[in-house]
């Protein structure tokens, strides 16, 4: 005799519901739970810095703008990836992302590795008026960055939380925090974000 | 992974593959041999359900599905630290591509180095292999057909920023450029800048006023000729642009060369070093170097 039948979990919802959870809870523990104590994958590569204000105010204006919603930052690893975009991206280099800007639909170029890669004039033009530099882009653009200045009230409480959530800001780049962004444009905030991206690792 | 992680993901991994082996197994039921199928123990108005088992085949389904997945963890990895036994990676398989691709491009690539610029740029197979190239690094400032925007050059005018030798086009590409355009503004104040603009547009023999000229002449001579040169015809080794030609990298504009005046102009060329090996800043080098012939562009005085 069977210790239990498919007959008796069907007749009761609660047992299946747990039984379920078990099973899946399985999956998760093997694929999950390893990556906490990986230093791979926790711990920043060599000679990565965090964002400065400006640029962490860039990236929010990053995600406000749904810049993300376009463009990939994770750049895999395939050849012809690497060939256009540089060196596949790394786990070490998102772990103060918080949240990363992986993104999932490419309708723009992966942005990963972007930094340097155009001079800040070219982004700024770019955001400006994209098909002015790029007549076949159907990139939407942004001039009303250009005359918005970043906002300074959050700036230096969101270098505390990502403090708290393990990005290494020292006092100091809190205390300054809203001084070093006040009067930059959220254009200029956004490019400065944008040279940042990838620069961790050598491209090619 | 510590070796306490890895076993960890090969005793549950293993686990739940056992696991459900023995699930599959004790819940089978085998169809009846005489043929007849169960009735289950509910009924309403006289309708009453059977209770057929599975059939066989689903049931070998879900183990030879398990199966797979036992071929799969042995093969490939997946057990915590075991490598699997084909060695498979994914950075292994991305070198392996790029290691192929590099020997199929290698003997192409390897006679295009031999070819000097100037015959290269006659090749129609390199540059139709540099037309991809700058697909990807440069048309994304000079344009797909490298016509060039306001603030980065075109490319198939035969006009140089920074000359238009083969070596003056290879340092551009490997070390980029900074160009240095200082702001006159503050140092001439308004007039001085209208008058000043007046001379420019004189250099290009273009419509000007020539009394306001004269007086931006003086300037000139003070404050531009360091780099534009006496005459106006600008110095590729600092980028300072032919004033004569009356084609302007920012817009030719009175207002435009106005602005210049006043605010400076500091375009930059990245540095394709760490993006592009030899033979493709090579190739790149031979398909920018032969833009302008053909496009028609008049030979370079």
């Amino acid at each position: 005799m069977p210790m239990f039948t498919h007959d008796k979990i069907e007749r009761h919802t609660g047992l299946m519901v747990v039984l379920i959870l078990v099973v899946i809870s399985f999956g998760g523990m093997v694929q999950i739970l390893p990556l906490f104590s990986d230093r791979e994958v926790t711990e920043p590569i060599e000679g990565m810095t965090p964002l400065t204000a400006l640029e962490l105010e860039g990236r929010d204006v990053y995600i406000r703008e749904g810049c993300h919603v376009c463009h990939t930052q994770k750049i895999r690893a395939l050849r012809t990836e690497v060939e256009r975009y540089g060196h596949y991206s790394v786990a070490g280099e998102f772990v103060w992302d918080h949240p990363f800007m992986w993104g999932s639909k490419r309708t723009g170029p992966d942005l990963a590795r972007v930094g340097g890669r155009y001079s800040d004039d070219w982004q700024l033009q770019h955001l400006y008026d994209p098909r002015s530099l790029v007549p076949e882009s159907n990139m939407p653009a942004y001039p009303w960055l250009f005359n918005r200045e970043v906002n300074t009230r959050h700036t230096a409480r969101k270098l505390q939380v990502l403090r708290r959530l393990g990005v290494p800001y020292t006092d100091e780049q809190i205390e300054t925090a809203a001084d070093d962004v006040a009067g930059y444009t959220e254009a200029e905030a956004l490019v400065a974000y944008l040279q940042t991206l990838g620069t961790a690792i050598p491209r090619r | 992974m510590s070796t306490g992680w890895s076993l960890f993901v090969i005793v549950v991994t293993f686990g739940m593959l056992i696991g459900f082996t023995w699930l599959v197994l004790n819940t089978r039921r085998i169809q009846d041999p005489d043929g007849g199928s169960k009735l289950n123990d509910h009924e309403f108005d006289g309708i009453t359900e059977l209770d057929s088992p599975m059939p066989e085949w689903f049931s070998f389904m879900f183990l030879a599905s398990i199966a797979f997945a036992v071929l799969y963890l042995a093969l490939y990895p997946g057990l915590g630290n075991f490598p699997g036994l084909l060695g498979w990676s994914a950075t292994g398989a991305l070198e392996l591509d790029q290691r192929r691709a590099e020997s199929r491009h290698a003997p192409l690539f390897q006679r295009y180095l031999r070819t000097p610029v100037e015959e290269l740029a006659q090749d129609p197979q390199a540059v139709r292999t540099g037309q991809r190239l700058f697909g990807n690094y440069c048309a994304q400032c000079h344009g797909s057909a490298a016509q060039g925007a306001p603030g980065f050059p075109n490319l198939t005018d035969g006009l140089w920023s920074w000359g238009g030798e083969p070596a003056q086009i290879r340092a551009t590409l490997v070390n980029g450029r900074q160009a240095a355009m200082p702001a006159w503004g503050p140092v001439l104040g308004e007039d001085g800048v209208a008058d000043t603009t007046e001379y420019v547009l004189a250099l290009a023999s273009r419509d000007h006023d020539a009394e306001a000229a004269e007086r931006g002449a003086e300037h000139y001579q003070q404050l531009c000729v360091a780099c534009h040169g006496p005459e106006g015809r600008g110095n590729t080794a600092l980028g300072a642009g032919d004033l004569t030609t009356g084609v302007y990298l920012y817009g030719g504009s009175r207002e435009t060369i106005a602005t210049t005046l006043r605010q400076g102009r500091n375009g930059v060329m990245p540095a394709q070093r760490d993006l592009l090996d030899e033979a493709r800043i090579h190739i790149l080098t031979a398909y920018v170097y032969g833009l302008p012939a053909r496009h028609g562009a008049p030979e370079p005085q």
